[in-house]
């Protein structure tokens, strides 16, 4: 994935509100209206933010219908859920070469 | 020697700290972290991955450059610049993967005890969405819901 993509899918969930949204989506389609039902917000506010959802590539909408439900498309987030897997991953594995790395180093020391 | 675990934790809003404990003296851990010809022989993440480029000029104002590589032509380069190196027991630097993303400053402590060393890694960002939004913490609690949900969800979409 395209290191930009990825830049625009982090803005995308920085939000509360946007997470809570997608979260939803996860149990299946839903229209503007339900997905506001939660929240203190007009529809126009949450409008605002499936756009920015929607142009992250998170969400996409039905074109057909005068409601447009939105549906939620899940691979910028495993993207995403790889990355942040992928971080701790990454530590994870450098220590456990560190570990054998380290008893290589004390048994040269040692030689010395 | 027993298996030590990575730790991975939110100390408070805008930051995550990395611990770990190393079976070795904390001189030889130290050192282990801030010379190339150490470093490019562990810091590779899971298996497959080459560093071609360990740049270090380990002095407060002095840069690092660090690029990994996979055989699929995958590419991840960092870098940043030191502010503070104190050997063996701390170094502050900033550190950026790319124009877009935030640049984070983090502190690298080593304290020794019983000649076990901690190594505890303290990533500051500029703000909680920023952290949040780089670990992806904040759809936790979607993706604990899990993976296989969101696995299926893909299938159907194919």
């Amino acid at each position: 994935m395209a290191t930009d993509q990825l830049s625009k899918t982090f803005a995308a969930l920085a939000d509360p509100t946007r997470r809570a949204i997608l979260s939803r989506l996860l149990d299946g389609s839903a229209t503007v209206k339900e997905l506001s039902a939660p929240f203190a917000m007009s529809g126009p506010a949450i409008s605002k933010h499936l756009r920015v959802l929607e142009r992250a590539g998170l969400i996409r909408r039905g074109r057909e219908a005068q409601w447009r439900p939105c549906e939620l498309d899940a691979m910028p987030l495993r993207d995403v859920a790889e990355w942040a897997e992928g971080y701790r991953h990454f530590w994870d594995e450098s220590y456990r070469r560190l570990d054998k790395y380290l008893d290589r180093m004390k048994e040269q020391g040692n030689e010395r | 020697m027993s298996a030590s675990t990575t730790t991975l934790t939110m100390a408070s809003d805008e930051e995550i700290v990395i611990r770990r404990v190393f079976d070795a003296p904390r001189q030889l851990v130290f050192e282990a972290h801030t010379k190339p010809e150490h470093l490019t022989q562990w810091l590779l993440g899971p298996e497959g991955w080459t560093m071609p480029v360990c740049e270090i000029d380990l002095r407060p104002g002095g840069s690092w450059h660090f690029a990994w590589q996979q055989a699929d032509g995958r590419k991840l380069e960092m870098s940043g610049v030191y502010r503070e190196v104190v050997p063996p027991e701390r170094i502050v630097n900033t550190e950026r993967w790319g124009p877009e993303w935030p640049e984070t400053v983090n502190t690298t402590l080593f304290s020794e005890q019983e000649g076990e060393t901690t190594v505890t890694q303290i990533v500051h960002y500029p703000s909680k969405a920023a952290r949040d939004a780089a670990l992806g913490t904040g759809m936790m609690s979607g993706i604990e819901r899990s993976y296989d949900l969101l696995d299926a969800l893909l299938r159907k979409q194919r």
